[in-house]
């Protein structure tokens, strides 16, 4: 059983009299372990349909099915139960809560499913150390650089053991050495076994990742894997009438 | 509720980051709970003391004075006309349900003892005066008959009078004191009352027979006017009853035609407590204006600083909903945030306002009561402040969109 299906996923956003078509129709299969990059130019729909992946939203049509459950019918409480338990999400400024300690910001997932503050800690503290930041506990984003920022929000993401780690641009705003740092931490992590979702405009950023998908105006252009042969036949769905 | 019990830890740290902020927007409720408390307990001890002041003027007490007079308003007509006697007294004891009758004439006059003297009140009053006005001999015994009907010069003291007329430890009983040159032997002396409802001090007078004064100091204008005239009832329930008899039998042995009016007056305690009730009812009506407008103004200051901070957090807010917050774990969030500070605002003006109480009690001597009810319901009604106020931001909050919530600079 393949863990994400999308059948012919479409978004539109109504912006006034007009309506913006983010996604024309995605479908799309990824498998458990996964590493896979997203490509495409600014506008190209990356963002929305990591959000669609990631329970943050829902399509306007098609359909989402995680782990064998079609996402696309659930209520917002069941969503956010699911974003709590399946899916951890690495953002590009890192989304941190200020004045906050390290731990605190890992243990956040955890606050939410009312285990004993003792565990939240404990495992907040395990997630640090995979991370290699288990000494900067007390921290708090502001006294960490970029990519410890970053590596934080990634301890955030695996605290709750998901089964997928989304990741929009996590490098974006990062040097090229605190980059590649973060990258390895994610390839590690693909290792042992979490699949991983990365929307990157970089080459050499996709370069990581063993499948890289690129898309175009709401669309997938091309589907291949790291040797450049075709993961799945692509075919761009004209919706405009 | 485990996850209840850290919202409110995350909320006091919250709030413990901007103290100066969270200590100003509680000052609306700081000061209107701590005024409240401060003023009904000054109100309510007040209260007692005037309670206490009125049971001092004896219990189902009816008093009739001469002339007519409105509760409150002016003496009219009559001037001087003697109206009431001794004889329409003993006339009113037969009416049913009455326990008590007695009569007072006073005057202001010098009392000497030795080489000290004292201006004060000469009560002139018959035995059972002392038994209705709820006076309590502390030694010796209130006059009997036999000194009514011999005109006896004798008295009874105050306990102003001891001590202003006699040494510390000088004992009163048989020693002799002038008024208007005539010596009077001391028989008695009274327990202490205090001050009246109108600020006098009950204790400054001396208590001489009726019969005394009538004869040999005060002079009359003819024998057995009297000043005032003091009924008990045996029952509160009789006080009714009793007045109406009083104001018949007076009426009939006075020869008022229908169409005159009294040319006496009747009170009683009730009238008096009533007017007391009346101030102290509009006094609640005004405390409770000030604490509902220093609620209302802290509680829109609550949502207000809740307004901003939902503002300035909304993207703290999108995180907490992508990591899997429900839409009422943002709710509860905030509503506990508005709670804390409105409970923490309601605790302080308790503390303040049973300090102010303390202080007033001890440093002006206002008697206070200071009420555990009080404390809860205005501690209960700040806490309410806070969930009323904080519900309209707390659900802003639960209802922003994640996606546009994270994206917000
Ligand atoms: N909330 C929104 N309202 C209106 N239009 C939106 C909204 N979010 C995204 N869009 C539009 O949808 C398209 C895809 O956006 P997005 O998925 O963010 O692209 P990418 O991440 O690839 O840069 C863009 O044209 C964008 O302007
Ligand atoms: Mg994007």
């Amino acid at each position: 059983m393949s863990l994400i299906v999308c059948r012919d996923l479409v978004k539109t956003y109504r912006l006034g009299e007009m309506d913006v078509h983010a996604l024309l129709g995605v479908s799309l299969t990824i498998d458990t372990g996964e590493f896979v990059a997203v490509m495409g130019a600014s506008g190209s729909g990356k963002s929305t349909l990591m959000n669609i992946l990631g329970c943050l939203d829902v399509p306007t049509a098609g359909t989402y099915t995680l782990e064998g459950t079609d996402v696309s019918t659930l209520g917002e409480n069941r969503l956010a139960e699911i974003r709590n338990s399946k899916i951890g999400f690495v953002f590009q400024n890192f989304n941190l809560i200020s004045r906050t300690t390290a731990l605190e910001n890992v243990q956040l997932p955890l606050f939410y499913r009312g285990i004993p503050a003792h565990e939240q800690k404990a495992l907040a503290l395990r997630a640090l150390e995979r991370v290699g930041l288990a000494d900067r506990q007390r921290h708090h984003p502001a006294q960490l650089s970029g990519g410890q920022q970053q590596r934080v929000a990634i301890a955030r993401a695996l605290v709750t053991d998901p089964s997928i780690i989304l990741a929009d641009e996590p490098t974006g705003n990062l040097d090229s050495q605190a980059s590649r740092e973060i990258m390895e931490t994610l390839t590690q992590l693909n290792r042992e076994g979490i699949t991983i979702i990365l929307v990157t405009h970089e080459a050499d950023i996709a370069g990581y990742a063993r499948r890289v998908i690129t898309m175009k105006d709401g669309v997938i252009l091309s589907d291949r894997d790291a040797g450049g042969v075709a993961v799945a036949r692509v075919v761009p769905q004209e919706v405009r009438a | 509720m485990n996850f209840l019990l850290m919202t409110v830890v995350v909320a006091f740290r919250v709030l413990s980051r901007h103290r100066m902020r969270s200590a100003l927007t509680m000052l609306g409720i700081i000061i209107g709970v701590g005024a409240v408390i401060a003023m009904v307990s000054i109100g309510e001890g007040a209260k007692a003391a005037v309670q206490a002041q009125i049971a001092s003027f004896g219990t189902n007490v009816i008093t009739i004075l001469p002339g007519s007079m409105t509760l409150g308003g002016v003496r009219t007509g009559h001037g001087g006309a003697v109206t009431l006697t001794i004889a329409d007294m003993e006339e009113l004891k037969k009416i049913p349900g009455v326990a008590y009758v007695g009569w007072s004439r006073r005057d202001a006059m010098q009392v000497v003892h030795e080489n000290k003297n004292w201006l004060t009140t000469i009560n002139a009053v018959s035995p059972d005066y002392l038994v209705i006005r709820a006076w309590t001999a502390l030694n010796g015994e209130f006059f009997t008959q036999a000194e009514m009907d011999t005109a006896a010069k004798v008295a009874l003291l105050g306990s102003t009078i001891l001590k202003n007329l006699f040494e510390p430890g000088e004992d009163p009983m048989g020693a002799t004191i002038r008024i208007k040159n005539m010596p009077f032997k001391v028989v008695g002396t009274l327990e202490a009352k205090g001050y009246d409802t109108r600020g006098n001090d009950q204790d400054d007078v001396v208590f001489i027979p009726f019969t005394t004064a009538e004869r040999k100091i005060m002079g009359t204008k003819f024998l057995g006017s009297i000043a005032a005239g003091y009924l008990s009832a045996e029952s509160p329930e009789q006080m009714a009853p009793v007045i109406d008899e009083v104001q018949r039998v007076l009426r009939q042995r006075h020869k008022l035609r229908p169409d005159q009016d009294d040319d006496f007056t009747v009170r009683n305690q009730i009238d008096i407590a009533k007017v007391q009730e009346g101030t102290s009812e509009s006094m609640k009506l005004m405390l409770l204006a000030v604490a509902s407008i220093s609620l209302l103004v802290g509680g829109i200051g609550i949502m207000n600083i809740l307004l901003v901070s939902v503002t300035e957090r909304t993207r703290e807010i999108g995180i907490r909903m992508a990591v899997g917050a429900k839409r009422r774990h943002i709710l509860l969030q905030f509503l506990v945030e508005a709670v804390v500070l409105s409970a923490m605002g309601g605790l302080i003006g308790v503390g303040l306002g049973v300090a102010g109480a303390q202080a007033a009690s001890n440093i002006a001597g206002w008697p206070t009561i200071i009420s555990a009810d009080i404390l809860l319901i205005a501690f209960g009604f700040s806490a309410l402040v806070g969930i009323f106020f904080g519900l309209y931001p707390a659900n802003k909050a639960s209802q922003l969109n994640p996606i546009e919530a994270l994206r917000y600079e």
